[in-house]
């Protein structure tokens, strides 16, 4: 398994296929009486949102808490980040507090690899910027194939906003890989120049793909990223790419309609369908805790996930209780910081 | 050096029916049993045992599957392992849970067990079934039906084979390959390979 979860550029098959065949184990402990196991039992994860969001954070909370890691939430208000603090130095606070994994998401692209190279603890990207949403990816790939029993060979419809979408970069990555065919909708304004090498193709006319569209994916407009607007008005844009109930009743009658949420009901997806039978939203949501999981337990298992704090290095306590070596170690390389316990 | 065999596929099946005798002759009957196969030659050793016990009291009793990877106690020394599934066929609350596993060795497995089924609710007891008692125990858990007892050397493997995953039912005692190979299930769970 990869140490940090950063791109779906890194995932082949066999490892997408891994962390989906956990999840799907996984999934059963939210059917339990207790919805909890203590594999992650002393762990820590600490959540580092330096954007806003609310499914996303919650949903790896809820992963950790169900495999019985101990989960700290940053964010940024009311944080020694809204006090100036860089991205490096917090990253370097929580490394010596001894978190086990951090996952992170941040407006600038790249930022979760630039952590890789500071901290030994395991980094989880959950959104930088433009580029990637690894987790989104790897749950609406678990929900398809839940739904469709297969991801290779299924015809994807991605809609919306393209360009500033993080989730159409890794989802159509990571359907290039399973092997199904991609088609990008959207306004040219919404499709971003390099498009044309992500493996999909691309056309503007909704209405022409819907009736060779197994999953329909739609997107947000991101107008909190849009400098200036790209498209004339939200009616526009509603008449010519949102999804209502005609547009719905065109697609094949097995097709699912996904969205990674939040929601415009009546931008690009109307009520009526995002309630309709063959929406799969909420399922989506239900997944994302089983696939973070997977993720979560994947990454953090073995001696060498153990996040390394600098107040209590390895060389000395630790690895002898590890050989359980009867002798304790010696004085002035234990440094726990217990003056008593060090004397013995 | 060649593997010696040491119960046979007749061996297995009378283990199996004489077992079943006993759950019944320690329990009164079938009527609160619940067995649960641990993964990966108990599902199905627990399903015959089920089957032996339903023929001879003429009621149907249930038998599921556990998982109980996600309980170990060696996730931080060895690393994630792939996970089965678990299924419970229904309530046990107040039920008799006999857990059954092909070989009985350090205990560990067993105590994940204990949790893994406490976790899913209060069954008025739980007891274990073993095809093997290899012995070498780690933890304080002893087995309350035992189809062969097998005083082993830690240098040996003891490997169970089923018709259901192995294509034949037989026991075998072998060495233990000196290039490190992982037994059964390793003391102090260094290292446990499937089979």
């Amino acid at each position: 398994m990869i140490p940090h979860l950063l791109s779906m550029a890194d995932l082949d098959a066999a490892a997408i296929t891994r962390i989906l065949d956990t999840a799907e184990s996984l999934k059963g402990v939210a059917l339990r009486p207790i919805k909890k196991v203590p594999i992650l039992r002393g762990r820590t994860v600490c959540n580092l949102f330096y954007e806003d969001s609310t499914r996303t954070r919650i949903s790896f909370e809820i992963a950790a808490k169900r495999l019985s890691a101990d989960v700290i939430n940053f964010s940024l208000t009311g944080s020694s980040v809204a006090k100036g603090e860089s991205l490096k130095d917090t990253a370097l606070t929580l490394q010596a507090m001894g978190v086990d994994a951090v996952v992170v998401r941040h407006a600038a692209s790249g930022a979760p690899t630039q952590l890789t190279r500071w901290i030994n603890a395991r980094v989880l990207n959950a959104g930088d910027g433009w580029h990637q949403h690894p987790t989104q990816a790897l749950l609406d790939l678990f929900t398809i194939r839940e739904r469709r029993s297969r991801v290779a060979g299924l015809r994807v419809t991605i809609c919306g906003d393209i360009a500033h979408s993080r989730v159409a970069r890794s989802l159509t990555q990571g359907l290039v890989t399973m092997g199904a065919t991609v088609t990008l909708v959207g306004p040219p304004t919404l499709i971003p120049p390099g498009a044309s090498h992500w493996g999909a193709a691309i056309n503007h006319d909704l209405d022409v793909t819907l009736p060779q569209t197994d999953v329909l994916y739609l997107l947000r407009m991101q107008r909190e990223r849009m400098g200036e607007p790209c498209f004339p008005s939200i009616r526009e844009y509603t008449r010519l790419w949102g999804v209502n109930r005609d547009r719905l009743a065109a697609l094949p009658e097995d097709a699912i309609v996904m969205h990674p949420g939040p929601m415009n009901r009546g931008v690009e997806i109307t009520a009526d369908v995002a309630d309709a039978g063959s929406a799969v939203i909420t399922d989506q949501v239900t997944n994302g805790i089983a696939v973070r999981m997977s993720c979560l337990y994947l990454m953090l298992g073995g001696e060498e996930a153990r996040g390394e704090s600098t107040a209590f290095p390895k060389s000395a306590s630790s690895r002898a209780a590890e050989k359980h070596s009867v002798s304790p170690p010696a004085v002035g390389g234990d440094s726990r910081g217990d003056p008593g316990k060090g004397s013995k | 050096m060649r593997p010696k065999q040491v119960l046979a596929a007749a061996d297995v099946e009378r283990a199996l029916r004489r077992m079943a005798h006993e759950v019944l002759e320690r329990n009164k009957g079938a009527a609160q049993l619940v067995l649960m196969g641990i993964h990966t030659r108990g599902v199905p050793l627990a399903a015959r045992l089920a089957a032996n016990l339903a023929a001879i009291e003429g009621v149907p009793v249930p038998a599921g599957q556990l998982d109980i990877t996600l309980y170990r106690d060696d996730y931080v020394r060895t690393g994630p392992r792939p996970l089965g599934r678990t299924t419970f066929p229904c309530d046990i609350d107040g039920k008799v849970v006999i857990l059954v596993d092909d070989v009985l060795y350090t205990g560990r497995t067993i105590r994940a067990g204990m949790d893994a089924v406490i976790d899913q609710g209060r069954p008025a007891g739980i007891q274990l079934a073993v095809l093997v008692d290899r012995g070498h125990r780690e933890l304080p858990i002893r087995p309350d039906y035992v189809g062969k007892n097998l005083p082993t050397s830690l240098s040996e493997v003891v490997n169970v084979r089923l018709v259901e995953i192995d294509g034949a039912d037989e026991v075998l005692l072998r060495k233990k390959n000196p290039a490190g190979e992982g037994g059964y299930d390793v003391p102090n769970g260094r290292r446990r390979a499937q089979g």
